[in-house]
């Protein structure tokens, strides 16, 4: 349904949509990503902290919590910006997408509003509270918040990789069930997994930010505290992101196969079938790439002699790019290497092993959160290319989707000059921020004053 | 009542209180950037930051609320709105998400008083309205036509528009003068005499400018919308009561009386004349193409929108109510008496 005639002008602007939303979600991911996992990091550090009666931990949720707004700052503006693009470049689609998928769009608004609310509150009552727990608990909403926001707008993005609540009669929507539009197959694994590489990617983030700091050649026990706790809790969702990634490939084969087999180079559906890691392809030919036998079968379908189908069963113009095979490898690499690096530091910080207080490992740590982040851009590339030629699987093609407008090209420089702008302001802000109060000084400071520690 | 009818009230009440807890920011940014201008700048900067860091967050979402939530009613004007507004919105976008991260950026972080940045901020704050407002007139018809069936915006028409103009002037000392009465208030409660002073004064100076150019849209839309002006006509009544609302606010201010109620009946005033607007639009959404029957959802989703929204107000009107006390009613904190940011 919904055949858009093919107009040159049509094909055009529908490219240059494109690009404008890579351009502006993949902007927006890496703070919403923050903006979901951080908060759940402050509450842990706060909580260690009135738990243990340490003033290390409750100073480290502080200081997280102030350079938070800042980043939460930018993930506002960029997410409004994403919000109505989405209707300024793909309006056929929204037009569409609005009489099905509205309900969970608009139940966002509510977790934002929510999560705004209680993280002005919880900013400006430090210390306003005599129990520190009772200021605790104002972080709860926020994080709640931060954690609906993505987990609604996850279950818009299943919808449009596996759309169901609807019927198509003679290309009008009918009995439409905006329940069941909501709970499509691929809500229980697409919104874990961003939930659980979303807290993974603070942690490695937050210690990052750690090992820079020991790396300058701080040698104060804050620093080590933080790193530990940051790596536990990396190490913790590092493991549930590589198991919930793999009911995610499951998923995928059992209903988007098109995606998974053009992530795999597997053009021929066949039991028993090898995982392909890198390399190049040549035609049809694999070349220098690593094959682990049975591997895609058990990623597939969890036995190593299941059937997996191919590329072959789908006609040619369905077929998702094929240079996602690297976005999926890059995804996949990265997170077994984090959760690799985040068991030996633990494993080595408890054995007290020196050789994670190299220069060296303390490198490694320090590239942990860039190359997480690395990875969510990864993976949403991949699940995004991997959808097309479609905007609605089965139902609407992204070029039919896109505005009319002919203004696109401009936009896409105007947007990339704000991003630009914002990119840069956040780093620039967020390093003077703590250059001009270093933890030492403030630890110092709050030794000074005891008993009344607001600065 | 229709659920279609349930579906725009709604969506037009956020729209409303959008426009007042804009306004107030927006405002708030011009006249600290003034009175930066002309050396004043310590009378008001505190009061103001007081009163925007820990809101300003919500007052984007009701900006989001209203737009996601008229694609979830009526999705049809993704279709008209979205394809022609591209270009406007997206400078508007630009200028508020500047805005938005800059005032973060200044005020948590980097401290930042530089006064390039202030009138910059300033001025960002009568450039939003002048490009937000626009839509308003672009309801009206005649701007957004179709070529072989997809719209376009003729900005010729639109740049040319007395109609546009008169809307973007209106929208200009609207903002100045609600936000000018709040923060009379607003400084009052903190017993800053000075800011009050400074801030009643120009609540006085724009009353007369707001009044007079709502008065010059309803004659210009005489000329270019005569169905819509006979609608308003038939409401003159509401339109009358909100003037004597007016009026009561401007008696308050001038005789430095009771400036929590001068506020109220302000909102009362632009509350008044907002919806009697929108009833007189009613049932148009974009003249003439779309009516709020015809872009309306299906009945399924409309429900579920609506129920969706009373749980949610479940959630917030009190979690607002919180922010209220603790940062509007609270005395020590408006007092700038306690700092307890992170
Ligand atoms: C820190 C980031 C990160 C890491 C380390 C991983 N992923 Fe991932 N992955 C994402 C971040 C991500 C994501 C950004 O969150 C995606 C994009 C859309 C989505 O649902 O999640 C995603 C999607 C995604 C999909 C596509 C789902 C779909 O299209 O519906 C699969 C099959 C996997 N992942 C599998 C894995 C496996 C087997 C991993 C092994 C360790 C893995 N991911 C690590
Ligand atoms: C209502 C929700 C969404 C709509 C309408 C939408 C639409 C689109 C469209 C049409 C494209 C272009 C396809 C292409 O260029 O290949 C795209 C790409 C993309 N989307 Fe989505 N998307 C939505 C949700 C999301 C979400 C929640 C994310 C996560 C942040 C996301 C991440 C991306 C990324 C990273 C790309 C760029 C990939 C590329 O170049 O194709 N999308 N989106
Ligand atoms: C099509 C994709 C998306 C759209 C349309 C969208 C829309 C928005 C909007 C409108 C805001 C601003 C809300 C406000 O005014 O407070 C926002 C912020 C936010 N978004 Fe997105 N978003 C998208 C993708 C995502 C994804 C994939 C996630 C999570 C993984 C996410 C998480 C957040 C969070 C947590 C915030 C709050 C700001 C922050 O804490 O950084 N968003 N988004």
């Amino acid at each position: 349904m919904l055949k858009g005639d093919r107009k040159l002008g049509i094909e055009d602007s529908a490219f240059l949509s494109r690009i404008l939303t890579l351009l502006t979600l993949s902007f927006h991911i890496i703070y919403a990503t923050i903006g979901v996992g951080v908060p759940l990091m402050i509450m842990i550090a706060q909580w260690v902290g009135i738990k243990k009666k340490d003033d290390h931990y409750i100073l480290l949720a502080r200081r997280w919590a102030r350079g938070f707004v800042i980043t939460v700052a930018v993930g506002v503006v960029t997410g409004t910006a994403i919000g109505l693009q989405l209707s300024l470049l793909w309006p056929n689609f929204m037009q569409l997408a609005g009489n099905v998928i509205a309900l969970p769009l608009f139940m966002e608004v509510f977790a934002f509003f929510f999560e705004a609310i209680f993280l002005g509150i919880y900013l400006y009552t430090w210390d306003r509270f005599e129990d520190q727990r009772k200021h605790l608990l104002l972080l709860i909403p926020v994080a709640l918040g931060a954690a609906m926001s993505s987990v609604f707008i996850t279950i818009v993005n299943s919808f449009m990789n596996a759309p169901q609540g609807f019927e198509v009669l003679n290309g009008e929507l009918v009995n439409i069930s905006p329940l069941l539009a909501m709970f499509s197959p691929a809500v229980p694994t697409k919104v874990a997994h961003v939930m659980a590489t979303a807290f993974m990617t603070s942690a490695f983030l937050l210690a990052s930010i750690a090992a820079l700091r020991m790396l300058r050649g701080s040698d104060h026990v804050y620093h080590k505290k933080a790193l530990f706790l940051t790596m536990k809790l990396g190490l913790v969702f590092s493991v549930a992101t590589a198991l919930i990634g793999d009911f995610s490939g499951k998923y995928l084969a059992e209903y988007q196969p098109e995606k998974l087999a053009a992530a795999e180079w597997h053009f021929e559906t066949e039991e028993e079938a090898r995982l392909i890691l890198f390399g190049v392809l040549d035609g049809e030919d694999v070349k220098y790439a690593i094959e682990i036998p049975y591997a895609l079968s058990i990623l597939a379908h969890g036995t190593p002699d299941s059937e997996v189908i191919g590329l072959e069963e789908f006609p040619e113009d369905e077929i998702p790019p094929l240079w996602i095979h690297y976005l999926f490898d890059t995804m996949v690499t990265i997170g077994m290497w984090l959760a690799f690096l985040s068991f030996v530091y633990v494993v080595a910080a408890w054995r007290n092993w020196s050789f994670a207080r190299t220069k060296l490992f303390r490198w490694l740590l320090l590239l942990s959160g860039p190359l997480a982040l690395v990875a969510i851009e990864a993976g949403w590339w991949f699940t995004e290319v991997g959808r097309q030629p479609w905007i609605l699987r089965g139902y609407m093609k992204t070029s039919e989707a896109a505005t009319t407008s002919g203004q696109v090209d401009l936009m896409i420089i105007l947007f990339a000059g704000l991003y630009f702008i914002l990119g840069v302001g956040t780093i620039v802000v967020l390093t003077r921020m703590y250059r001009r109060n270093p933890v030492e000084k403030e630890l110092a400071a709050r030794e000074a004053d005891k008993g009344g520690d607001r600065q | 009542m229709t659920l279609e009818i349930i579906g725009i009230s709604v969506l037009w009440l956020f729209l409303f209180l959008y426009v007042i807890v804009a306004s107030i920011d927006f405002g708030a940014g011009f006249f600290n950037a003034y009175s930066a201008f002309t050396n004043k700048q310590h009378i008001l900067t505190g009061i103001i930051q007081r009163y925007l860091s820990p809101v300003w967050e919500v007052t984007n979402v009701f900006f989001v609320f209203f737009f996601v939530g008229i694609i979830g009613f009526f999705p049809q004007t993704a279709f008209y709105y979205g394809t022609t507004l591209l270009v406007p919105a997206s400078i508007a976008l630009v200028l508020l998400a500047i805005r938005g991260s800059y005032y973060a950026f200044a005020t948590y972080g980097a401290k930042i008083n530089h006064r390039g940045y202030i009138y910059m901020y300033g001025l960002s704050g009568l450039l939003l309205p002048a490009a937000l407002s626009p839509v308003l007139a672009m309801s009206e018809g005649g701007f957004i036509k179709l070529d072989d069936g997809s719209p376009y915006l003729d900005y010729w028409t639109l740049f040319t528009s007395p109609l546009m103009w008169s809307i973007v002037v209106l929208s200009l000392t609207a903002v100045l003068y609600i936000s000018a009465v709040f923060l009379t208030w607003y400084a009052n409660k903190a017993g800053d005499e000075k800011a009050t002073d400074l801030m009643r004064k120009y609540a006085l100076v724009w009353a007369g400018p707001a009044i007079i150019t709502a008065t010059g849209i309803i004659f210009e839309l005489r000329g270019h919308n005569p169905e819509h002006y006979a609608r308003i006509l038939d409401l003159w009544w509401v339109f009358a009561i909100s003037f004597l609302l007016f009026v009561g606010t401007v008696y308050l201010v001038w005789k430095r009386r009771n400036y929590g109620l001068a506020f109220i009946l302000l909102v009362g005033q632009f509350f008044t004349a907002f919806f009697a607007y929108g009833a007189s639009h009613y049932p148009h959404l974009l003249y003439p193409y779309l009516t709020i029957y015809d872009s309306f959802t299906n009945e399924a989703m409309a429900i579920a929108l609506i129920v969706a929204f009373i749980a949610g107000l479940g959630l917030l009107l009190p979690s607002l109510y919180l922010l209220f006390r603790l940062f509007l009613f609270d005395k020590d904190y408006v007092k700038g008496k306690s700092d307890y940011h992170a």
